[in-house]
């Protein structure tokens, strides 16, 4: 309706500024047509003003980063100064709450143990993650597949808290009693847990690769006399390699960044990290301790907090790159 | 599977143990991720189930009438997820909206998506401790589930940015000519035309973000509180609002957090890790549905 009433409009205009020349007798014509101009105005104006709100809305995303990278450098600093750069990255001991005065906050433990976490959840992650999703893509057979990337999904929406609790009940009593240790919160149990958790990303990012190789390449590959598992291999894998790339630096990302369910399976203390002993990961430290940490120690963990982003900002500039590299070749 | 091999050489022994062991490594894999989503289902379900009941689930804590029950933290997380939504809602279809309709500079739209790559990517932990800084402390919201909420805005903004932006793309180009071509402005274009036709990207997105924040629980650790009292009601009118917008405590994950790490009470955690399997379930159906019906448009 809105619509005709506009375009009836100009054409009004139009008729009116064409009889204006035109005898002066006709005012009665002019009058609506004015009417009808002024609210064209106000539409105008409507127009501009919900142009300016649509680049408001996209500019909040960059306002977002702005304030997380400004607030996490402005708290995270003091520390930094206070402890010294050298002391705070390369210290091996980690005592922020020590009362005789003696605190020392070296993160060394925690930026091992978080490097170590995510190789070790990569390393054992991502073979399952392509192969199942090579399985899903190629091998499976249709419904069987859709069932499985269902279940797949669900995994996906699980709060990481689950994770964490499952993992308590079920891997920390296993490896307490496999090692034969005193208790099983260990950097293996955080490791299996991460594992999990980042199959989820890994085989649907490497399935959607796998899937957008063009068929072409796999025929031809069968046509030359290959099987089909070597063309899945040889031919669609490679093909398919900056999405699995993606995969796997998406799943380093997930893995750096998760807390709650490795602080419920870790144990939480800074020793240097080895597979059987209890460690802290840089998520773990503040996920652990902001609840009870006071001066010094609430900034250091404000400074472990930078230290992270400056890890992510890395990943994330690889996956761009990846991504990029992605279609440009597609 | 096999039927090129009558027509061709026989494969080499070197070949064929490749093929064997190949494909026992992708059926072991299967086998295994397939064990492991049953197990974890299963388990969660065996722990879970014999200790709900209707009581748990409709009923506050109460020590001295040795009641456990979690509404309270089904209040919270459903007030988080609303308050969340109001606000991210218009953000971020608006910026979808900036992006795909209005932009003509591009170095501001790869401004734009640089920041929202880098928002999606960042960690959890980041958003709660720059959502403690800014909204508890430098805004003066306290800790509280609406300073959650505002922290949550940040983490799913890029969500539904997304979505929206997919939904948006599927339009048409000759609807957006046959609306301009008729006289309408960019914007009655937009309101009229464009965004009836992308609805279903947006609820898809909307459910996405309610999928997110159900299963957050580090930021609303460290804004919202970890209290499992109930936080809503008052006397008065003015009591009652007070505590609506001041409201603190703790969701679900939280709440299972609390109940696994700080109590112990493993029977209960189990109850409510029942609680989110299923609303992760109805989500993930619900973001299907939404997604074939954006196909099928």
């Amino acid at each position: 309706m809105n619509e005709y009433a506009t375009v009836k409009g100009e054409i009004g205009a139009v008729k009116a500024r064409s009889e204006k020349q035109g005898s002066a007798g006709r005012a009665a014509e002019r009058a609506p047509a004015e009417r009808i101009d002024s609210r064209r105005g106000v539409k105008d104006v409507m127009e501009t003003v919900m142009k300016a709100v649509f680049v408001v809305c996209g500019l909040v995303a960059v306002g977002f980063v702005l304030i997380i990278s400004i607030y996490l450098i402005i708290s995270g600093l003091p520390a930094i100064r206070e402890v010294g750069l050298w002391n705070f990255l390369a210290g091996t001991n980690w005592d922020p709450a020590n009362k005789s005065g003696n605190a020392e906050f070296g993160i060394l433990p925690m930026i091992f143990t978080s490097i170590y976490g995510t190789c070790g959840a990569i390393l054992i992650g991502v073979p399952i993650g392509f192969l199942m999703a090579v399985f899903l893509s190629k091998v499976a057979d249709r419904r069987a597949a859709a069932v499985i990337r269902e279940v797949v999904d669900l995994l996906a929406g699980i709060p990481s808290v689950v994770y964490g609790l499952v993992g308590m009940m079920v891997l920390l009593p296993l490896i307490r009693e496999g090692f034969d240790l005193p208790a099983g919160d260990t950097l293996f149990a955080a490791i299996i847990v991460l594992a999990i958790m980042i199959l989820p990303s890994i085989i649907s990012v490497s399935e959607t690769a796998l899937n957008a190789v063009p068929r072409e390449y796999e025929e031809a590959s069968l046509a030359l006399g290959a099987t089909e598992l070597e063309t899945y291999f040889r031919v669609s894998a490679p093909a398919a390699k900056s999405g699995i790339a993606a995969a796997v630096v998406l799943g380093v990302g997930r893995a750096i960044g998760e807390a709650m369910a490795i602080l419920m399976v870790a144990g939480n203390v800074a020793n240097m990290p080895s597979l059987l002993s209890s460690v802290k990961f840089l998520t773990t430290a503040i996920a652990g301790e902001m609840g009870y940490a006071g001066d010094l120690h609430r900034q250091a963990l404000f400074s472990i907090g930078l230290v992270l982003f400056l890890f992510i900002m890395l990943i994330n500039a690889a996956l761009n790159l990846f991504l990029k590299h992605n279609k440009e070749g597609s | 599977m096999n039927s090129h091999e009558s027509i061709t050489a026989p494969l080499s022994a070197r070949r064929r143990t490749w093929n064997g062991a190949v494909r026992a490594l992708l059926y072991a894999a299967a086998a295994l991720i397939c064990a492991l989503l049953v197990f974890l289902i299963g388990y969660i379900l065996y722990r879970g189930v014999p200790n709900l009941s209707w009581q748990f689930l409709s009923s506050e804590e109460s020590v001295i009438n040795d009641i456990e029950g979690i509404l309270p933290s089904i209040l919270n997380t459903l007030y988080v997820i609303v308050a969340t939504l109001i606000f991210i809602l218009p953000l971020g279809v608006g910026s979808a909206i900036y992006l795909t309709e209005y932009a003509t500079n591009k170095k501001l739209v790869s401004v734009i998506e640089f920041a929202t790559e880098t928002l999606s990517g960042m960690p959890s932990i980041i958003f709660a401790l720059v959502g403690m800084m800014v909204f508890c402390q430098a805004v003066g919201l306290g800790t509280s589930l609406l300073a959650g909420a505002f922290s949550l805005v940040m983490m799913t903004l890029p969500t539904i940015i997304r979505t929206t932006q997919e939904s948006l793309k599927t339009v048409p180009q000759s609807y957006r000519e046959g609306s301009l071509a008729l006289g309408s402005g960019k914007w009655h274009m937009i309101r009229t035309v464009v965004l009836p036709s992308s609805i279903d990207g947006i609820v898809t997105g909307c459910i996405l973000s309610i999928g997110r924040i159900v299963g957050e629980s580090a930021v609303l650790m460290f804004t919202a509180g970890m209290g499992m009292r109930m936080a809503f009601g008052g006397d008065t009118v003015a009591k009652f609002l007070d505590n609506f917008f001041g409201a603190a405590g703790s969701t679900l994950t939280v709440s299972l957090y609390v109940y696994a790490k700080e109590r112990a009470d493993f029977d209960h955690a189990f109850a409510v890790a029942v609680v989110l399997l299923a609303i992760a379930l109805v989500i993930n159906l619900a973001a299907k549905l939404a997604g074939k019906k954006l196909k099928k448009n």
